[in-house]
């Protein structure tokens, strides 16, 4: 097992970078992703806990954003995600993936909520309809 | 004749081996594998995260969000976990830095705060079906304690991957296999803090703006 990380760099073609290729990041990446993962953890809690914002939907948005904000720096700063990263096929499957979480959730929401707009407000009327 | 037949056929038997090497391809499969299954991961709780998107305001006219979630208890437990996933950090510059005594030392600090999360979100959910607000009482509560529960699953998980691989590098070193089940551990571990923040902006945060 320990010969494969020596002799199959096959896209690399040389042996004098690092014993183990796979990304890691220095303590200066560490330390800007734990910086910016609290201060994007303090906004949205000191957001709602402060009742800061009164409109919901728009403190709803703030808050999703944020935290997609906040998952960018985690991949970039703790996954080390980077184009590069396995010849481009962490990125693919990520993004393979993401497709199908935002199909998934987005779907979902979008059926279900038209469905519970046609169907729970049981309209007084109801019997008139043909 | 026969001569040159068998040199074609050597000659094709070589160049196919040589592709074949050249195909097959090694290099930190294990890696890709494991991100492959950290991407199957993401989609059962993209799963969950749908189910709660969708139930999570049908309270059967029990309690809601609002109601039951003690904010300052989810904030404590992010922070246990945002360190943990620094520590994790440190543990593997220690052992990229080939220094086993440090690894280990940031990996019982992971292992700590953990626990600690663990704890507390099972403090919470004794808590709240002490209070009669258990995952049988409604549908928001049902997807609440399925997403969060699996969650917490993973990290039990985690931390009994952990443990086990302290006791690993204990008895062999930072020898290629341990470096590589670290690296796997670390995706795993920094793979949770990114769903957590899923949790505490979708469920907590948004929970509570009834």
């Amino acid at each position: 097992m320990s010969n494969h990380n020596h002799d199959a760099h096959a896209h690399h073609g040389d042996h004098d970078h690092h014993e183990d290729d796979t990304p890691h990041g220095s303590l200066y990446d560490y330390v800007v992703g734990f910086v910016l993962s609290v201060i994007l953890t303090a906004i949205p809690f000191w957001l709602v806990m402060g009742k800061v914002i009164d409109d919901k939907t728009v403190l709803s948005l703030i808050l999703l954003g944020i935290g997609a904000v906040q998952i960018v720096v985690h991949m970039v700063y703790f996954l080390h995600m980077s184009p590069k990263s396995q010849g481009g096929w962490n990125l693919m499957a990520l993004i393979f993936t993401l497709v199908l979480v935002v199909i998934t959730m987005a779907g979902s929401m979008w059926v279900m909520y038209h469905l519970h707009s046609n169907m729970m407000p049981m309209p007084v009327n109801m019997n008139s309809m043909p | 004749m026969s001569n040159t037949h068998t040199a074609t056929a050597a000659g094709i038997r070589t160049s196919e081996s040589y592709y074949l090497k050249e195909e097959h391809h090694p290099e930190n499969g294990t890696m890709l594998g494991f991100w492959m299954y950290l991407m199957s991961d993401c989609l059962l709780f993209a799963m969950l995260f749908a189910a709660y998107g969708v139930l999570g305001r049908h309270y059967a006219a029990g309690p809601s969000g609002a109601d039951l979630f003690d904010l300052k208890l989810v904030a404590v437990n992010t922070a246990f976990l945002l360190l943990s996933s620094i520590t994790y950090g440190f543990a593997m510059l220690a052992m990229h830095s080939k220094r086993l005594g440090k690894t280990l030392f940031w990996l019982g600090i992971t292992g700590i705060f953990g626990l600690a999360f663990l704890s507390l979100e099972i403090y919470e959910f004794v808590h709240l079906i002490h209070e009669g607000a258990g995952p049988q009482r409604s549908a928001f509560l049902t997807s609440f304690f399925a997403l969060v529960g699996t969650h917490g699953l993973h990290v039990t998980f985690g931390t009994i991957w952990l443990v086990t691989l302290m006791f690993q590098l204990k008895k062999h070193g930072l020898v290629p296999e341990n470096k590589r089940r670290m690296n796997c551990l670390s995706l795993f571990w920094h793979f949770l803090d990114v769903v957590w923040i899923g949790v505490f902006t979708f469920v907590y945060l948004m929970g509570t703006l009834v």
